[in-house]
């Protein structure tokens, strides 16, 4: 048990340090080195356009099912109108941003590592090294910087379609007043909220792609090795995200709102 | 040129190399020979520093690579060109892609100075034509030949081959040997190979290498490997199994 407990640790650990220094290559490499911008909007199109399908079914969904479940509680204490504000809220800095990142790291992550991790078994990798190519600057920085670059953009898109949808069931299906329900919300959600969400953006396509990249980088030889990668890379790639998630709800409030 | 003092590396507890040294000169066609699985590939990929020694030395013009981190060896990978066991193609790319990637990284030619360089290479190898296929389309054998143009293409001070021939019609194998001679000769690259096709081995080189055990076994110029009436070179030259291994 003991054991178990250690060698837990000891890979947690050995990961976390792995990411650190895939962080700082990475960064290094951004700053040091122009990146090569047709490759980062190459992969601006792969990830974004691979995503759009995800978020937009789980933003509209979750604002979907987000106010018909507040409305039913609002309707016992008269408070219909607030319906709106709730999920704005909601969508924005919660739902809106954990949602989204959770489906592109199924998505997109997984495609990441699942390319990377098969270069390297067939020595693709090896391949660039020798023709003078650090696989730092010519594989991770053009997927890192796409995925940082979108990942807001899928959270902003995710979020508007959450709240539009709500808004529709608010008012046609469960007949809540439209004027007073979008002034509750322009009154009780605020920027702050909003930022929130896409602070958290970046910080979690940051997660994704340096678990993707790192997982990829480091996949067991062979194909199980591969399968092996790719499901631990959406495994700790979501995992990362719920707790980091908690962390920054914390600390985001009490530096956007001073309390 | 190339120095490997006393190379040791293991996998898992497992001695691959154990305690390896030779020396090659600028110039010079060498051939290592080995039984598969006795880690030739293992020692190749140690000259370009693919793979990280547990002891010893790699001197590349008297330069320890061993010590060097990835980002100064770049500089010290551009002297060389490498032609994989797999080829390694990179997948997503066209083959044109492929061989004119390093003319590209360098970014210092126009698209056409490249697609003509390309199609030089390539008709050199005998495929000029399949510059739009994917490496997916192409045989084993035409991989290789790829992998091989996308190395000389930058024409590099040292090339490293990788089992060239393996798994090749005995006239395409001989276009190969034919290739790297001739890559020898004109380009005064120095060449290592790494082979168990003893008929390529004397085509290609001047000295052979013979990996056995983890440590260099023999190294004498070829005629003198051919000629060797040591059991275990004998052996491996004339392709004689040792009758003990042999139960039926
Ligand atoms: N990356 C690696 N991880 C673990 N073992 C390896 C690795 N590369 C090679 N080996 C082991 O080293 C030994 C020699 O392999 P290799 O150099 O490919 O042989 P060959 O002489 O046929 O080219 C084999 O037993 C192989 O299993
Ligand atoms: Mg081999």
């Amino acid at each position: 048990m003991t054991t178990i407990a250690r060698d837990f640790i000891r890979q947690w650990l050995v990961g976390l340090g792995r990411g650190t220094m895939l962080v700082w290559e990475t960064a290094c490499s951004i700053f040091r080195h122009k990146p090569a911008w047709r490759d980062v909007i190459y992969q601006m199109y792969f990830i974004g356009v691979k995503s759009q399908s995800v978020v937009l079914i789980t933003g509209a969904f979750t604002g979907m099912v987000l106010c018909a479940q507040t409305y039913f509680q609002f309707h016992k204490v008269k408070m219909d109108t607030a319906t709106l504000a709730v999920v704005a809220v909601a969508m924005g800095s919660e739902l809106g941003p954990v949602l989204t990142s959770l489906m592109v790291a199924g998505r997109v992550g997984a495609a990441v590592t699942a390319e990377l991790g098969t270069m390297k078994v067939t020595e693709q990798i090896d391949a660039l090294r020798t023709l003078a190519a650090h696989p730092i600057d010519y594989l991770v920085v053009p997927r890192f910087s796409a995925m940082f670059l979108v990942m807001p953009l899928l959270t902003a898109e995710s979020v508007c379609i959450g709240i539009s949808s709500a808004y529709i069931i608010g008012v046609f299906l469960l007949g809540v007043d439209p004027t007073y329900m979008w002034y509750n919300m322009l009154r009780y959600a605020g920027w702050t909220d909003m930022l929130t969400g896409i602070i958290k953006a970046f910080v979690f396509g940051a997660i994704i792609i340096i678990v993707a990249c790192d997982k990829g980088l480091n996949c067991p030889q062979g194909a199980e090795g591969v399968g092996q990668a790719t499901t631990e890379s959406v495994v700790y790639a979501s995992i990362s995200i719920l707790i980091s998630n908690f962390f920054l709800t914390m600390l985001l409030n009490r530096i956007l709102t001073g309390s | 040129m190339i120095e490997v003092r006393n190379l040791k590396k293991s996998f898992g507890g497992h001695a691959v190399l154990d305690g390896v040294n030779f020396k090659i000169n600028k110039g010079e066609a060498v051939v290592i020979i080995g039984a598969s699985g006795g880690g030739k590939s293992v020692l190749l990929k140690h000259l370009i520093a693919l793979l990280q020694p547990d002891a010893g030395e790699v001197l590349i013009e008297g330069q320890d690579i061993a010590c060097l981190n990835e980002r100064e060896l770049l500089k010290v990978r551009r002297k060389f060109g490498m032609l994989f066991q797999s080829a390694a193609l990179f997948d997503s790319m066209t083959v044109e892609e492929n061989v004119g990637f390093m003319l590209r990284r360098e970014g210092n030619h126009t698209d056409k100075e490249i697609s003509e360089c390309v199609a030089e290479v390539l008709d050199m190898v005998e495929l000029d034509g399949t510059q739009h296929k994917k490496p997916a389309e192409l045989s084993g054998g035409m991989r290789k030949r790829v992998g091989l143009a996308r190395a000389v293409i930058y024409k590099p001070e040292i090339l490293l081959y990788d089992e060239p021939t393996t798994g090749l019609d005995p006239i395409v194998s001989d276009a190969i040997d034919q290739l790297i001679a001739k890559v020898v000769q004109q380009l005064k690259v120095t060449s290592i190979a790494v082979t168990h096709d003893m008929r390529s081995a004397k085509r290609i080189s001047h000295r052979i290498l013979m990996l056995h055990e983890g440590k260099i076994y023999a190294d004498k110029p070829t005629e003198e490997i051919f000629k060797s009436q040591d059991p275990i070179i004998y052996r491996f030259v004339n392709g004689i199994a040792d009758v003990k291994h042999i139960t039926l």
